[in-house]
């Protein structure tokens, strides 16, 4: 049976437990680095990714997640995302550099100004409308030229895809659509390049 | 765009969870928080031993120290009001604070009423000591529930008392017939829907942490095993005699609550934690845990 890790050092990571649970697909929560030799695939959650990174280098995971990327999918949300990237603008933070892209923390404010907004997503060259949430986002500056944008908002990436990885500046967890999560199960199960948005 | 709907509020809280949220009066003590991997700092003037230890009336901190401490981490940076306090709510939406704890740390504005947190775009955190006084808040808006336990004691032992008291009233509930839930509404004095939506769940609709005497990482191991899905530290670290190394191990002990191994190594040779109180030693009239009902 098909296992996907949950980085569950900090953060929302049984919400996307349940809903990898609702598409038939079994969860573990990986805190341990031996832990991720079970997962075909892994997701950074949504957290605070200031503490996610000291956990990680605490239990030292980091080497292993990056040689996990090299055959297997990783998707963050949000913090998680900020983790993917190649680069965000805070010293603090050293990422894995897993997507080409920069991004900004906390861009849209502070917490009064976290929202939800409607995103469009193009599935298998269909459109489907899904609830996105956006919780002290960030947002993503620039992408490389290998990085698909599979969503966007005013202009602005949402949803992208680098390979067989992906990342979400908002919470597909918070929702009740699993098409982000079902995206992440297609590309261990599918080909690897899908021909995508 | 929708900003300030309940789902946002209780998707904040949600970020939180598995993290450590800590008392801080200074920026300095900021940063020595959100360097040992705080999820959020809280902003206030005294921590409440010191509250405990001086007396006096206990307020909303100053906006200029709330302002210097923001500038300070990049973590959600929350903040106290007295409770029923809804002016003191207002500056501290008005500053950008994350997260407003209406807190019974500080001294009461009223009595009988809560604040109505609805009405605010920024999420809220109020504590409890049962179930039914859990319902009452997240019925007037709260996006998060924390035990009250008793502040600045360094004593887990409230927080224990009042964190079994709502795992158990959640597990009775669970337990019970349709027809007899109006009726347990009454006993708890709590809204119907939320007691008719906590006996399907089998758990409270919002998230629900620990505070109130969190001192060592034992203690953060104790309340997470208990059913708590963060843990408030107040004084527990500032209080201590090198709050850097605590804050670090307590972070860890959260994560790895249920691996008694990794909490004994983080606890190695950590320096004193703060003294205490027995609650003896805690007049009745002077326990902050009675404020609000």
């Amino acid at each position: 049976m098909l296992t996907i890790g949950v980085l569950g050092l900090q953060g929302a990571y049984k919400k996307h437990s349940r809903l990898l649970n609702r598409l038939g697909v079994n969860s573990i929560n990986v805190r341990y680095p031996n832990e991720l030799d079970r997962c075909q695939a892994l997701i950074i959650p949504g957290g605070e990714s200031t503490t996610i990174m000291k956990l990680m280098d605490f239990i030292h995971i980091r080497d292993k997640i990056v040689k996990f990327s090299e055959s297997r999918p990783i998707f963050g949300t949000c913090a998680g995302m900020i983790l993917m990237a190649k680069k965000a603008n805070d010293p603090k933070l050293e990422t894995l550099s897993l997507i080409d892209m920069e991004v900004i923390r906390n861009a849209y404010g502070r917490q009064v100004d976290s929202f939800t907004h409607s995103i469009d997503v193009m599935v298998n060259g269909n459109k489907e409308t899904i609830s996105g949430v956006f919780i002290r986002a960030p947002r993503v500056l620039k992408v490389g030229k290998n990085v698909k944008v599979l969503a966007s908002l005013n202009g602005d990436p949402v949803f992208v895809r680098e390979g067989i990885h992906l990342a979400t500046t908002f919470h597909p967890e918070l929702s009740s659509s699993t098409v982000v999560h079902q995206m992440l199960i297609n590309l261990i199960k599918g080909p690897v390049y899908q021909s995508g948005a | 765009m929708k900003k300030g709907s309940f789902e946002v509020k209780v998707g904040l809280a949600e970020m939180l969870k598995g993290g450590v949220i800590m008392d801080v009066t200074t920026s300095e003590q900021a940063k020595i928080a959100e360097d040992g991997g705080a999820v959020a700092v809280m902003a206030l003037e005294r921590i409440p031993a010191d509250i405990r230890e001086e007396g006096g009336i206990a307020r909303m901190s100053d906006p200029k120290m709330i302002k210097e401490i923001q500038k300070m981490v990049s973590i959600p940076v929350m903040a106290k009001c007295r409770i029923g306090h809804f002016a003191e709510a207002q500056i501290l939406e008005a500053l950008g604070v994350d997260f407003i704890d209406e807190s019974e740390v500080l001294t009461p504005a009223d009595e009988k009423n809560h604040i109505n947190k609805h009405s605010f775009k920024v999420p809220f955190v109020c504590g409890c000591r049962d179930l039914g006084e859990a319902l009452r808040r997240i019925g007037e808006g709260a996006a998060l529930i924390r035990t009250k336990g008793e502040a600045g004691s360094g004593n887990i032992v409230e927080a224990v008392r009042h964190m079994r008291l709502v795992q158990s009233g959640i597990k009775e509930l669970t337990t019970l017939d349709d027809e007899v839930l109006m009726a347990k509404s009454k006993e708890l004095g709590a809204p119907y829907t939320l007691v008719k939506q906590v006996a399907k769940l089998g758990k409270l609709p919002v998230p629900n942490f620990a505070a109130g005497g969190v001192a060592t990482p034992a203690d953060a191991s104790l309340m997470m095993q208990l059913g708590a899905e963060s843990v408030f530290v107040g004084s527990g670290i500032f209080k201590s005699e090198d709050p850097s190394e605590r804050a670090k191990a307590i972070v860890a002990a959260v994560t790895y609550y249920d691996d008694p191994e990794k909490i004994g190594e983080v606890s190695y040779g950590l320096k004193e934690a703060m003294k205490g109180l027995d609650m003896s030693e805690i007049p009745v009239e002077q326990r902050l845990q009675d404020r609000g009902w």
